[in-house]
C-alpha cells in the first residue's frame, strides 16, 4: 500500500475492467506517478460490473492522506462505492468523496489538479465542473 | 419470521431455489430494460449466503440478518447488492432486543427508507422499492403472510405500467414502459418465498 500524504488520490470504478485500465493509462500519461491512483472493474465472476470487495481494495492501494476522489461510471458503480467507503474506517471515509463528473474527462482533471498538490474539494470541484 | 433458528437455513435454501429457477427470467427482463444481468448476480449472492448457512444458523436472528446483507453486498454487484444488503443489514440492526414481531414492524420501515436513501428514490420509480413499500404497508397493518405475499406480486406488477426514473432503465425513459422491474420482481419472489414458509411454518 502506498502510503502518500501530499496529494490526493484518485480511484476509477467501471463496469468495464478494461475502461478502467486505460482510463487509469490516460492519467498516468497526464501526471505520471506524482499522484496515487487505482483502478477496478468487473463482478466477482469476472463479467461486466462492479463489486465493493474491488472498490475497497482500490481506495486502499490509492490512499493518500489528503483524501481519495472516486470516479464511477454508471449506478451501480456508484451505489458500491457508496457502500465501499462506508466500509472504510471512519476516520478514512471522511476523507473519501465521488465525484458527480465524466469518468474518462473527470479523472484526469482531478488528477492534474492533484498533481499540483490542490486539497480534495479543490480536487472534486475542479471535476464536478464538467458536468452538466 | 420468529427467530427460530431451524428454520432460518431452510428459508435461505428455499430463497436459493427460488432465485435459481427464476434467473433466466430475471435476466430477461433486465435485458429488455437494464443490462441483463440481474437474474446471475442474484443467483450469485444467493448461493454465497447458501454456502454460509451453517454459521448463520448458529447467530441470533438479527445478526444473521446483518450478516447474510453484507454477504450479498460483498457477491451481488449491480445496484441490488448495496440495495438488498442495506435492506438486510439495516434490519439485523434495527432488530436487536424486544418481541420478534414488534421488533420487525419497527425494523422493516426503517430499513425500506435507508433503501431508499441509498437509491436516492422513492415509490412509483420503477424499483424494488415499489414492492418494500407494499410489503411494509402489509406488515404494519398485521397482515397473513399470504396476504402480504399478494400484496408484493401486484406491486411487482404495477412497475410494468410506471416509467423508469432510477438505475439505468431511466435511460429507456418512456421505452420503459410496458416492462416488469426486474428488482421489483427478485423482490415480489423473494417475499412470495419467504410468506410461503412462513406459512407453512406456522401450520406445521
Amino acid at each position: 500500500m502506498k502510503v502518500n500524504g501530499a496529494h490526493v488520490g484518485i480511484v476509477i470504478v467501471s463496469h468495464s475492467p478494461l475502461i478502467a485500465r486505460g482510463t487509469a493509462d490516460m492519467v498516468r500519461q497526464m501526471v505520471g506517478d506524482s499522484v496515487p491512483l487505482a483502478w477496478c472493474g468487473g463482478n466477482a465472476d469476472g463479467g461486466l460490473g462492479t463489486n465493493v470487495g474491488d472498490i475497497v481494495e482500490a481506495i486502499s492501494s490509492a490512499w493518500s492522506e489528503a483524501g481519495v476522489a472516486v470516479f464511477v461510471d454508471l449506478g451501480g458503480a456508484e451505489t458500491n462505492s457508496e457502500m465501499a467507503i462506508e466500509m472504510l474506517e471512519p476516520a478514512r471515509a471522511r476523507r473519501v468523496l465521488i465525484c458527480n463528473a465524466p469518468l474518462v474527462e473527470g479523472a484526469v482533471m482531478a488528477a492534474a489538479e492533484a498533481s499540483g498538490g490542490a486539497a480534495l474539494a479543490r480536487v472534486v470541484a475542479t471535476a464536478e465542473e464538467l458536468s452538466p | 419470521m420468529d427467530g427460530d433458528r431451524s428454520t432460518l437455513a431452510g428459508l435461505i435454501e428455499a430463497c436459493r431455489e427460488a432465485i435459481a429457477a427464476n434467473a433466466e427470467h430475471l435476466c430477461a427482463l433486465d435485458r429488455a430494460i437494464g443490462d441483463g444481468d440481474h437474474g446471475t448476480n442474484m443467483k450469485r449472492g444467493c448461493e454465497a449466503v447458501y454456502a454460509e448457512r451453517g454459521e448463520l444458523d448458529a447467530m441470533p436472528l438479527p445478526r444473521a440478518l446483518e450478516r447474510i446483507g453484507m454477504t450479498l453486498v460483498m457477491t451481488v454487484g449491480g445496484a441490488a447488492g448495496p440495495l438488498y444488503g442495506t435492506l438486510l443489514i439495516e434490519m439485523g440492526r434495527r432488530m436487536e432486543g424486544g418481541r420478534a414481531k414488534d421488533r420487525l414492524a419497527h425494523a422493516l420501515p426503517e430499513a425500506v427508507e435507508a433503501v431508499a436513501r441509498r437509491g436516492r428514490s422513492q415509490a412509483g420509480e420503477k424499483t424494488l422499492l415499489d414492492v418494500l413499500y407494499a410489503v411494509q404497508s402489509e406488515v404494519l397493518k398485521q397482515e397473513t403472510p399470504a396476504r402480504i405475499a399478494a400484496a408484493a406480486g401486484m406491486a411487482a406488477r404495477d412497475t410494468i405500467a410506471m416509467k423508469a426514473m432510477r438505475g439505468r432503465a431511466s435511460f429507456l425513459g418512456d421505452r420503459s414502459i410496458g416492462h416488469m422491474d426486474p428488482g421489483a420482481c427478485s423482490c415480489a419472489l423473494l417475499t412470495d418465498t419467504i410468506c410461503r414458509y412462513i406459512g407453512e411454518s406456522q401450520l406445521a
